[in-house]
């Protein structure tokens, strides 16, 4: 049986001075024309390596492709050099590629009409003319309005989703038989990366040409995938159908990964992380990668494992599949009950109509000619011991936000009180001594902890800075209670921040920001700069620490399903606004803001047979400028059920009986 | 630390050029006990020997022994480009991490000093302050200084810039962190690696400018030894005796590239990122 691409016992590594990383080992997999398959993995996996070595687009050295083979339509593609004539007309021609970041995969000194027709003349040996054509007719395919135009354009002339469908386009261009899209969404959006996904498993059904999606979203992989492969540290552990693997996925990793992924629709289950971290390439195990950090794992485990055939077409690399098998994923239910009785007396922080007003200076005398309003009025309460999430795409202030509660920024107005008493107007030397009761965790974990400090002073500097420690014995003490806390041995504290790894270093971030004992802290997207795994348990740390020593969150993210796991309650923001804020159960099951609705409609749950039976609706358009903000409602331009009214006046939050608020005039 | 040796001395040039440095520092703080001769009190019989088994490099039109005069010259050029880096590193560093750190009039005021300073030749500009200044050890050190505080003032300022734009330094705010605790405790020690290169190899820059002042006779004072009043010396009396202007010469090259290939070796290893990967 001849697959059209056909990869077989791939392996890569990476040669850098003395030192070998094994990136792919021994990867197999087969596509065939009109298929959708997707690789999920975390990074460092090697699904991207496996892509690029199949084309070979690695550089070479430091990668080489030490064995395997490439067929495609029965030819072998490892034959030809990387330059040859023959691969050049493949890449491209027969393959066409898809990259993460749409912002720098185009070439910014061309006109994008230049770069589509080039990629057209050099596949297809058309005329100027015949190319140009072919063009306006892929950009209208992608849903560019006016193409003529828009041909002369630059890249920078277009917005991300934007220029990832004119990336679609171009490897459209020589109508390929194969799409490698590499995380082709993940610099994107959740409605725009709806919207492109939808776009390019459109236009390859309709071409019946074969899509190999790499994504880390189990989402996606549930709502496109048609075949799954799943990859860790170099390998292919499980593959097999979509709803083969999610039905009943085999692999403790596969499994792992399933439980330790908040959805949307889940009932504030508890989450099941996977400790540990994996392997690094440099240094692989002798048998299952995964049997360090694998519950089930036995010395069997340590000898090297082949695929093994679970059922049709579904294949597993776990020697103890069939006793793995036994113990199907189990849905804990039980501890899972969402506690809504909850009651939160004391208010923390009141945010009323918090503005952040940047004014626009023009000309010789620097006079101020206007204002871009970045955020437009927030409101909201946030009660002792609860946790309050802020959800939005990026560019709607949710970072505004923290950093003018914060007092970070200039331009703020309105009204902030923390404990009652009002932060905003105060002075720098005034609010500083107050500082330890508003602590923040930062998104990126290797950028917000100072290079040169070792951990242990990093997390001990709040202690020192606000006196909060008489001598040397209770600093130390201090210090150590707060790595146990966040789950760190205290050993480590002499050692510096690139030491550790990211989960390692975002815990460090917390024990920092717990060591004042803050009544607030703003956690501004802690867990996006993860990987899946690590997320989880940073995740559980954060729920576990809150309900040990009572913390009040505002937790700031754009992944909604995460934001829904972690809050008690939800808001969320467009453009400057808040335009629905909500319980977070209520949120989900009874979405009123046409945003919300939408949002929530947007992000894939990882599970075909509920994403098949889901009703999907995609938001058109973009989120338009701070700079050029509608009079009326924020969400007008893109809202289905816009009025004259909604178009000149801005609709209010109102608020419910139940303490929800929307910002819509059809409630 | 350990590593840290390890890696700067990885490239044998490291190594060849450390050694220069240290044996001329060896030779600078024992000057005394490496000859029996005094650099000042001259045999006026013996004027300008070729070498010999007594004087090995010979002896100066004074009588004095020329090796003794080099091996204080040592001294002399360390001393004055060790304190004169220090003091324009110190000045420099400061008004470069003020500038930038707090910007608007400060920093204007700042960078326009900077720019005027940086406009003059420094050789010229040394030249100019030896006049008004006088001569002198003290002035020679003041002149040298101020001609290089543009340097670390401009490197500073860059290294600030970026900085302070850092989550960590946003971070060290949310804490609670006054001025003095973020610029002293955490922006100035991630800046130290570049400052600490320049600096290395401005201390050859500066021995070379002292050296070239005191050919020109615009340095230090006649009876204290000088590599660069030696060689404009010798340069006279090259056809008696070659090797008294000569050697001291030899001297300050050595010296100098010694000097300039220990930054560059520091350069290769002062980057935080390799700590614990080696």
């Amino acid at each position: 049986m001849a697959h059209y691409l056909e990869v077989e016992d791939l392996h890569v590594s990476f040669y850098s001075g003395d030192t070998v990383s094994y990136a792919v080992d021994g990867v197999s997999y087969y596509v065939d024309p009109g298929e959708i398959v997707c690789f999920v993995g975390e990074s460092g996996s090697g699904k991207s390596v496996t892509q690029l070595a199949a084309l070979q687009l690695l550089p070479i050295p430091p990668a080489k492709i030490e064995k395997g083979s490439v067929r495609l339509g029965g030819k072998e593609l490892l034959q030809y050099r990387s330059d040859s004539v023959e691969m050049r007309a493949i890449r491209g021609g027969e393959i066409g590629m898809i990259f993460q970041e749409p912002m720098t995969s185009l070439n910014p000194v061309k006109t994008i009409g230049k770069q589509l027709m080039e990629s057209i003349i050099l596949h297809m040996k058309c005329s100027t003319d015949t190319a140009r054509k072919r063009s306006i007719e892929l950009l209208r395919q992608v849903g560019i309005s006016d193409p003529e135009k828009r041909l002369k354009e630059f890249p920078h002339q277009f917005s991300g989703g934007m220029r990832q469908r004119i990336m679609i386009a171009i490897a459209m261009a020589s109508a390929p038989k194969i799409i490698i899209a590499d995380e082709p969404t993940t610099a994107l959006d959740v409605t725009t990366q709806a919207q492109i996904l939808d776009l390019l498993t459109s236009i390859a059904r309709k071409n019946n040409t074969a899509l190999i999606l790499i994504t880390h979203n189990l989402g996606i992989v549930a709502r496109y995938a048609e075949r799954i492969y799943v990859m860790y540290a170099g390998n292919v552990i499980e593959s097999g159908l979509s709803r083969d693997i999610f039905r009943n996925p085999v692999h403790p990793y596969t499994k792992g990964l399933l439980q330790a992924v908040p959805r949307l629709d889940d009932n504030h289950t508890k989450l099941v992380p996977i400790d540990g971290t994996p392997p690094s390439p440099g240094k692989r195990l002798p048998g299952c990668q995964f049997a360090n950090r694998c519950p089930y794992a036995t010395e069997e485990c340590e000898k090297p494992q082949g695929l093994k055939l679970i059922e049709k077409e579904h294949f597993c690399s776990c020697q103890q599949a069939p006793r793995a098998v036994s113990c199907a994923p189990e849905k804990n239910t039980s501890d899972g009950v969402y506690e809504k009785e909850y009651e939160f007396e004391e208010k923390v922080l009141e945010v009323s109509d918090l503005k952040v007003v940047y004014p626009v200076k023009k000309g010789l005398l620097n006079r101020t000619v206007g204002k871009t309003i970045i955020l437009d009025g927030i409101s909201f309460d946030i009660h002792k011991g609860e946790t309050l999430g802020l959800v939005g795409e990026s560019g709607c202030g949710k970072t505004t936000v923290a950093r003018g509660i914060l007092k970070l920024i200039e331009g703020t107005h309105g009204s902030v009180r923390m404990n009652g008493e009002e932060i905003l107007p105060m002075k720098e030397r005034e609010f500083r001594p107050r500082r330890k009761n508003i602590q923040m965790i930062f998104q990126d974990p290797f950028s917000s902890l100072d290079p040169r400090k070792t951990v242990g002073e990093l997390v001990g500097e709040p202690l020192l800075i606000h006196h909060l420690v008489a001598d040397k014995d209770e600093y130390d003490r201090r210090v150590d209670r707060l790595f146990s806390l966040v789950g760190l041995d205290p050993s480590l504290k002499n050692r510096v921040a690139h030491e550790f790894s990211g989960g390692q270093r975002q815990r460090v971030g917390i024990a920092r920001a717990l060591a004042a004992d803050p009544d607030i802290i703003i956690c501004d997207e802690p867990i996006s700069a993860l990987d899946v795994s690590i997320q989880a348990q940073i995740i559980i740390l954060l729920e576990d620490l809150q309900k040990k020593l009572q913390l009040t969150y505002l937790f700031i993210a754009h992944d909604l399903a995460v934001v829904k796991h972690i809050s008690h309650r939800v808001a969320v923001m467009y453009l400057g606004n808040i335009v629905e804020i909500a319980d977070s159960e209520e949120l989900y099951r009874n979405a009123k803001h046409p945003y919300t609705k939408a949002l929530l409609n947007a992000v894939p749950i990882p599970d075909p047979v509920v994403e098949q039976a889901r009703d999907r609706k995609i938001l058109r358009g973009e989120v338009p400028s701070v700079i050029n903000r509608p009079i009326g409602c924020p969400f007008y331009d893109r809202c289905e059920f816009a009025t004259e009214k909604c178009k000149n006046q801005k609709p209010e939050l109102k608020w419910d009986e139940n303490g929800s608020g929307v910002a819509c005039f059809l409630y | 630390m350990k590593s840290f040796f390890k890696t700067l001395f990885k490239r044998k040039i490291v190594v060849m050029a450390a050694l220069f440095v240290l044996l001329f520092i060896i030779t600078a703080i024992l000057a005394p006990m490496m000859t029996p001769y005094d650099p000042y009190v001259g045999d006026f019989g013996d004027i300008l020997a070729k070498p010999s088994m007594q004087h090995w490099l010979g002896t100066d039109e004074a009588g004095r022994d020329v090796l003794t005069r080099i091996f204080y010259g040592a001294r002399t050029s360390l001393v004055i480009g060790v304190i004169s880096v220090l003091i324009s590193a110190v000045i420099g560093v400061l008004l470069g991490l003020i500038s930038a750190y707090y910007g608007g009039i400060i920093n204007v005021i700042i960078s326009r000093i900077i720019d005027v300073l940086m406009a003059l030749p420094s050789l010229m500009l040394a030249l100019a302050l030896g006049m008004v200044f006088g001569r002198g050890t003290l002035s020679l050190m003041i002149i040298l200084g101020v001609s290089t505080i543009p340097t670390y003032t401009r490197i500073m300022s860059a290294q600030v810039l970026s900085i302070k734009n850092q989550d960590y330094i946003l971070a060290e705010k949310v804490v609670g962190a006054e001025n003095k605790r973020i610029l002293f405790s955490h922006i100035l020690p991630n800046c130290f690696s570049p400052i600490l290169v320049v600096l290395t190899t401005n201390i050859g820059g500066t021995i070379l400018a002292e050296s070239s002042l005191s050919f020109l006779g615009m340095g230090i004072n006649p009876p204290m030894a000088s590599w660069g009043a030696m060689v404009s010396a010798g340069c006279s009396k090259i056809l008696i005796n070659p090797v008294y202007g000569i050697a001291p010469g030899i001297c300050v090259c050595l010296l100098v590239y010694g000097f300039n290939v220990l930054g560059d070796g520091l350069r290769d290893v002062l980057d935080p990122r390799l700590r614990g990967s080696i």
